[in-house]
């Protein structure tokens, strides 16, 4: 990809003390994000899926460095995002902002459309109050919502018009990295498709990267040129989409897509059950994370936990089962 | 033909809300047969969770208040037997589900308990008797080593474990009729899959008849028989499953469809059919099709005159002008 790479994450790890408190020591360390790598190009739709608690959500705060993490490098645009000061990563946010998933929660019902949307100009410019105001006009109109719905508050607004203001907030700066947490799972599925036609209209007008999380395969696949899969922590599979959704090569990116009730009732399949539950991240199995419920499982898997290899070009997945089977297996 | 275990006739729910009379359920009927599970599928707010909370006579009132309608089951009409009878019948022959396990149970009884008061209030059976067949039910629904975990408490087990718990809790007194509202939606999808295989075997085994409540017509299409899709307070198509995806008559149900997005589509990258704009409030009264504003088909009657359901066959019939058949048939789902 080269110098189209926008965002580089690696190693990351962020681990979150457990119990303790003020003079007290944790009585241990849940890894919420245990060594991820990726990169995003310019422009790109980059897809993270998982189940509640996989640290998808923690994986996106870290990216804008809404946290700091245990260890890792995250890069944008080539600089290093932990490195840098404070002053420098007020203006690197221009570039990267944050969608949120609950419409609700996430808009001050105290503030005035206005001043919800221009706040991330307002921290990061020195533009005038009517300059910023004829800004906030224009992204208002091309999210589909009216100038005149500046003087309003949010709770004039139904929860789809609430999440076009949640994007609006996030498009004023013209970022080029957009950090997209379950942006349509709170709305109902009519006004999901609205949402989700808007974020694709966006991405070819202003050239943006999306990292899109979701728990929902099915918008996902919809939206994003590539997707990894989240377990535990740790990315079990990436690959680009189409291949990911048909040729799936780790055992949980098959369980997964299986389990999804497919909308036609002459499909009724008997789903592949996976058995159990996610492990808790508190005390997570030994080797690999997924090798409980894994119906492949061998011996290795209990012992060892797989590094991420590329099985075909652009294809990488953390399994043994298919570990030096890939690339370099055939060069050698 | 045996007569509907569940008939539901012109259902009509009204809340008081200081914005006005908002009625929620606008002459709902619907019928469930014996050993069937239909589908109740509409957007958040358009009254099917109300219709169901109205069977069991479980609408909060004030400021609820059902208006009109009769809810047949067998031959008692719940509307009408009282509370004391109703009591007698919630948890022996008709059982709720709710959507989110943690707020269902409750959080200071162990689990073994909760699962065996329907027998002890229902079946009058002492309690030793009853935590011996609660022990039973639970590996049932297959929880991991049962006996163990009779005095967990709810915070204790995973969403997926507590929704088992509530499933054992329903399904002790052997109902007749199950109402399952959104019973997955607060799980993770290989959970999901997990609790609707367990819910759809139980269900055969027992020949109980369901009434499912979702949002999502992936769940509908691998569960249902029949399905009722509602907008606005009303039933505007009612179907058989197959019917309902091959051919979607109703342009609210086309419309849901189509706004889909499907796993392993060829639909990728490209735009998905939106509905446009939202749903009317309910405290407004609409002349005309409820629909009209948002259907890309409406036409001068849609706005002026209300349609009443017309049959496209015997089974199938829809709420919309553009499929007005000479017969017409009655309001039976």
């Amino acid at each position: 990809m080269g110098d189209r790479t926008l965002l580089q994450v690696t190693g990351l790890v962020k681990s979150f003390p457990l119990g303790g408190g003020f003079l007290k020591k944790p009585s241990g360390w849940v890894r919420a994000v245990d060594g991820v790598s990726f990169t995003v190009a310019r422009g790109e739709s980059f897809g993270l899926v998982g189940e509640s608690g996989c640290g998808k959500t923690t994986l996106g705060r870290l990216i804008l460095r809404l946290m700091e993490p245990t260890s890792g490098r995250v890069t944008f645009d080539g600089k290093d995002i932990f490195a840098m000061p404070r002053t420098e990563l007020l203006q690197l946010r221009r570039r990267m902002q944050i969608i949120f998933q609950d419409p609700y929660s996430s808009l001050d019902p105290r503030m005035k459309v206005e001043a919800i949307v221009t706040e991330p100009l307002r921290a990061t410019s020195n533009r005038t109050r009517s300059q910023r105001r004829r800004v906030a006009a224009e992204i208002l109109e091309k999210v589909g919502l009216r100038a005149g719905d500046l003087d309003k508050y949010p709770h004039e607004f139904s929860g789809g018009q609430r999440q076009r203001i949640g994007v609006a907030r996030a498009l004023c700066v013209r970022p080029d990295l957009i950090v997209a947490d379950e942006p349509v799972s709170a709305l109902d599925v009519s006004i999901q498709a609205q949402v989700i036609n808007l974020l694709g209209d966006l991405q070819e007008e202003m050239e943006l990267a999306y990292v899109f999380i979701s728990h929902d395969l099915s918008v996902v696949e919809h939206v994003c040129d590539r997707i990894a899969v989240m377990y535990l922590g740790s990315i079990m599979e990436l690959a680009p989409t189409v291949e990911f959704i048909r040729q799936p090569r780790h055992p949980y990116t098959e369980a997964l897509l299986k389990a999804v009730p497919f909308p036609d009732p002459h499909r009724r399949s008997e789903p592949v059950l996976l058995e159990g539950d996610v492990p808790s991240p508190v005390d997570p199995p030994t080797g690999c994370p997924f090798h409980p419920r894994c119906a492949y499982c061998f011996d290795r898997c209990r012992r060892e936990k797989p590094s991420s290899e590329e099985i075909e070009p652009d294809h990488w997945t953390a399994c043994w089962l298919n570990s030096g089977r890939g690339l370099e297996g055939e060069q050698t | 033909m045996s007569p509907p275990l569940l008939d539901i006739q012109d259902l009509q729910v009204d809340f008081h809300t200081p914005e006005g009379i908002a009625r929620a359920v606008d002459g709902v009927s619907l019928a469930v047969l014996k050993g069937e599970t239909v589908g109740l599928v509409g957007e958040s707010g358009c009254g099917k969770s109300v219709t169901s909370l109205a069977i069991l006579g479980l609408i909060p009132s004030p400021p609820g208040k059902i208006s009109a309608g009769r809810t047949l089951f067998e031959d008692r009409n719940l509307l009408a037997i009282g509370p004391q009878a109703l009591r007698r019948l919630r948890g022996k022959e008709i059982s709720m589900i709710f959507q989110e396990p943690m707020t269902s149970l409750n959080p200071v009884l162990p689990i073994g308990r909760q699962v065996a008061e329907p027998l002890m209030v229902h079946r009058n059976l002492p309690r030793s008797a009853a935590m011996e067949q609660a022990a039973d039910y639970l590996e049932r629904v297959k929880i991991p080593s049962a006996r163990k975990r009779l005095n967990d408490y709810p915070h204790q087990l995973s969403g997926g474990m507590r929704q088992r718990v509530m499933i054992a809790m329903a399904m002790i007194c052997g109902p007749k009729l199950l109402i399952a509202d959104e019973p997955t939606t607060a799980l993770d999808v290989t959970i999901q899959a997990q609790i609707l295989s367990l819910m759809m075997a139980l269900k055969e085994e027992s020949r109980m008849s369901m009434l499912l409540i979702t949002h999502d017509l992936g769940v509908v299409a691998q569960t249902a028989d029949r399905v009722l899709v509602m907008y606005a307070g009303e039933v505007v198509e009612a179907a058989p499953v197959t019917d309902l995806f091959d051919h979607p008559f109703h342009p609210y149900t086309q419309g849901l469809l189509r706004s889909m997005p499907r796993l392993g589509g060829h639909d990728r990258g490209r735009r998905l059919k939106e509905i446009p704009g939202t749903v009317p409030p309910s405290t407004e009264t609409l002349v005309g099709c409820k629909f009209a504003d948002r259907c890309p088909d409406a036409f001068d009657r849609c706005r002026k005159e209300k349609p009443e359901p017309a049959g496209i066959d015997r089974d199938h019939w829809a709420r919309c002008w553009l499929f007005e058949f000479p017969k017409k048939r009655g309001v039976h789902g």
